[in-house]
């Protein structure tokens, strides 16, 4: 059996995997040594890995960023966390899918994970609505850290979804209110807070849950305004050119590192975080304890203060026909 | 010898009845046509339908400001290239052209005033500027406002009129909504009253950051006021949406907004959710 690749430019990864696994068999079937032609094609495969993951470029790296095996919230749920309670609900409303959220423990300390869930098959997505909460998911989520707050623990937010779900229900019952006051409350939050990208932060939807003392991407994760195939529906007016779009809208780790809005990268196994779970569970787990232990004793209103001063001086202006100020 | 000789004379279009663009406007709601003097007189309100049509920044800062109070801050502040982005045009010639089109420097208008005699910071967003959309220079200015506000320990006063998160900033345009949402958490720590006017339109990035954030929420009748853009909803949801979606009625119906108010009586609005909330507000003896 064959695995088929999900993007074009794994092809040639997924034969070389494809040759091992049927090498494999046929050594165990028959009793063989086949280890130094294993150890070829393993050399072979690592290096074409690093070469296609190392030159992806940006419409490429959003590829990846949606690749369906990647793993999702409840995935680092039991890959990187144990003790896992789930809290459910708005208490207005609704339960929303879209939005997991509850307690986790990490190294000992009980944390509030809130993270954005997609499904694997059909089923699952629409269960999940494909990761695109609702405003129910925002107001659990902005629950569920006022908890944290209460009880004095953490926050850690997962972040990964395409962005807020463009339908009737979720304007009607006022998404714009549910994502405003998630950013406000989040940026006065008297707790230490930390979002990861996980795959796709997309607009809104994603900064809902980001506005944290520490942003942290993904090696292969992008944070966005908007999808490039969106944009350039708009600016282009044709989704195929989301090529071009996907490079203007610098959406990739580095960029956001660049452009000073992501505070760390994590670097991810070669080939992505779908190819070696466990690797990306093992850089996650590091960089999770290391930015919270930074963080977790300092005092709430210095917190907040250096929240308010982060956020504040995002942006790149020019004064008075000045040269341009800010980050740039 | 011509048998016949052409006439010199070209043919000569008769005058197509357009109406002087300086003299007239025409109301989209009713189809009257309305002498520009009497129709901005009226704040772009037509005296026939009471349709709102949409009227610039400083036609919001003189219905609003106390005349003559009006202190522009930043005028002269511009957008950064920051992405160097570039689609079919690159971004500075977009902003060159809004520039030019608009006659001001960027999609808002900010600075401090007096309505209705009480001091207030006041920052109006125009859509003729590139959409209204928030970038650096947007977001900059909104939380200057802002600042502005605690350190004078007033009230703040935005009007909103936006398509969203400027796309040619990327990520800082996106930034901006956490941003002028920051500064809005200060002020609500120091209840100081934050009165947000919505007018047609207000979506995307600005609705879902400070524009629904007003410990008073105003819409003028019949704006455009929502997150997703109705085209956007139609297509993922695929039918029609059904009229007044998403218009002022429809959120305030959905307790969205604490009241639509025709744009003639903004300014007493205002004054009155001011006198009733601020502490600082002294009545005269």
């Amino acid at each position: 059996m064959s695995a088929t690749p999900h993007l074009a430019f794994e092809r040639d990864i997924v034969d070389i995997e494809d040759q091992i696994a049927k090498l494999r068999n046929l050594a165990s079937k028959h009793g063989l040594d086949v280890s130094d032609e294993l150890r070829v094609l393993n050399g072979k495969l690592e290096v074409l890995r690093d070469q296609t993951y190392n030159n992806l470029d940006p419409m490429e790296q959003v590829q990846v960023a949606r690749h369906p095996l990647r793993p999702y919230t409840l995935d680092y749920v039991s890959g990187v966390f144990t003790d896992w309670f789930e809290l459910k609900g708005d208490r207005r409303y609704r339960q929303d899918e879209a939005i997991v959220g509850g307690w986790v423990r990490l190294n000992g300390e009980s944390i509030m994970l809130i993270g954005h869930q997609k499904g694997r098959d059909m089923k699952e997505n629409l269960r999940r609505n494909f990761g695109m909460p609702h405003p129910e998911g925002y107001r659990k989520a902005l629950r569920l850290m006022k908890l944290a707050e209460k009880f004095g623990r953490p926050v850690v937010t997962l972040i990964d979804t395409p962005g807020a779900y463009p339908g009737f229900g979720a304007e009607e019952r006022g998404q714009a209110e549910a994502i405003a006051t998630n950013l406000r409350e989040m940026a006065r939050l008297r707790t230490p807070s930390i979002s990861l990208v996980i795959g796709e932060g997309g607009s809104g939807g994603a900064l809902a849950l980001g506005v944290t003392d520490r942003i942290l991407l993904l090696e292969h994760a992008i944070y966005s305004v908007i999808s490039p195939e969106g944009c350039a529906a708009i600016l282009w007016r044709s989704a195929e050119r989301r090529h071009e779009a996907a490079r203007a809208l610098r959406l990739t780790s580095s960029d956001l590192l660049r452009l000073g809005i992501a505070d760390e990268v994590v670097p991810e196994p070669p080939g992505g975080a779908h190819a070696d779970w466990e690797g990306v569970m093992r850089s996650v787990r590091e960089a999770l304890i290391r930015n919270l232990g930074e963080i977790a004793n300092e005092e709430p209103g210095r917190l907040v203060a250096r929240r308010w001063a982060k956020y504040e001086s995002l942006g790149a202006w020019a004064e008075d026909g000045a040269e341009p100020e800010g980050r740039s | 010898m011509a048998w016949f000789k052409r006439q010199k004379t070209p043919l000569t279009a008769e005058g197509r009845r357009d109406l002087p663009r300086d003299v007239f406007d025409k109301c989209g709601g009713c189809g009257e046509i309305l002498y520009r003097e009497r129709f901005l007189r009226n704040f772009g309100v037509c005296p026939e339908c009471r349709n709102h049509l949409r009227i610039s920044a400083g036609r919001y800062v003189e219905l609003l400001a106390d005349p003559g109070s009006f202190e522009e801050a930043n005028a002269g502040m511009t957008s950064a290239d920051p992405l160097g982005f570039a689609d079919r045009k690159p971004y500075p010639d977009r902003l060159e052209e809004a520039r030019r089109k608009t006659g001001r420097n960027e999609a808002v208008v900010a600075g401090r005033c007096r309505i209705e005699g009480i001091p207030a910071s006041l920052a109006v967003m125009d859509f003729a500027f590139i959409g209204g959309s928030m970038g650096s220079v947007v977001g900059e200015k909104i939380a200057r406002a802002g600042r502005c506000a605690l350190k004078e320990e007033t009230p703040l006063v935005i009007v909103s009129a936006s398509g969203g998160a400027r796309m040619m900033e990327g990520a800082f345009s996106l930034m901006q909504m956490a941003k002028t949402s920051a500064v809005l958490a200060r002020l609500h720590e120091r209840a100081l009253p934050y009165v947000s006017i919505l007018t047609d339109p207000t979506t995307g990035g600005v609705t879902a950051s400070y524009a629904m954030l007003g410990d008073f929420n105003l819409a003028e009748p019949g704006a455009l006021i929502g997150f997703a853009g109705p085209r956007v909803i139609e297509e993922t949801i695929k039918q029609a949406l059904p009229p007044g979606f998403q218009s002022a009625e429809f959120l305030e119906e959905h307790g969205m907004v604490d009241s639509v108010v025709d744009r003639r009586e903004l300014k007493s609005a205002v004054g009155q959710l001011l006198r009733h909330s601020w502490a600082g507000w002294k009545p005269r003896a």
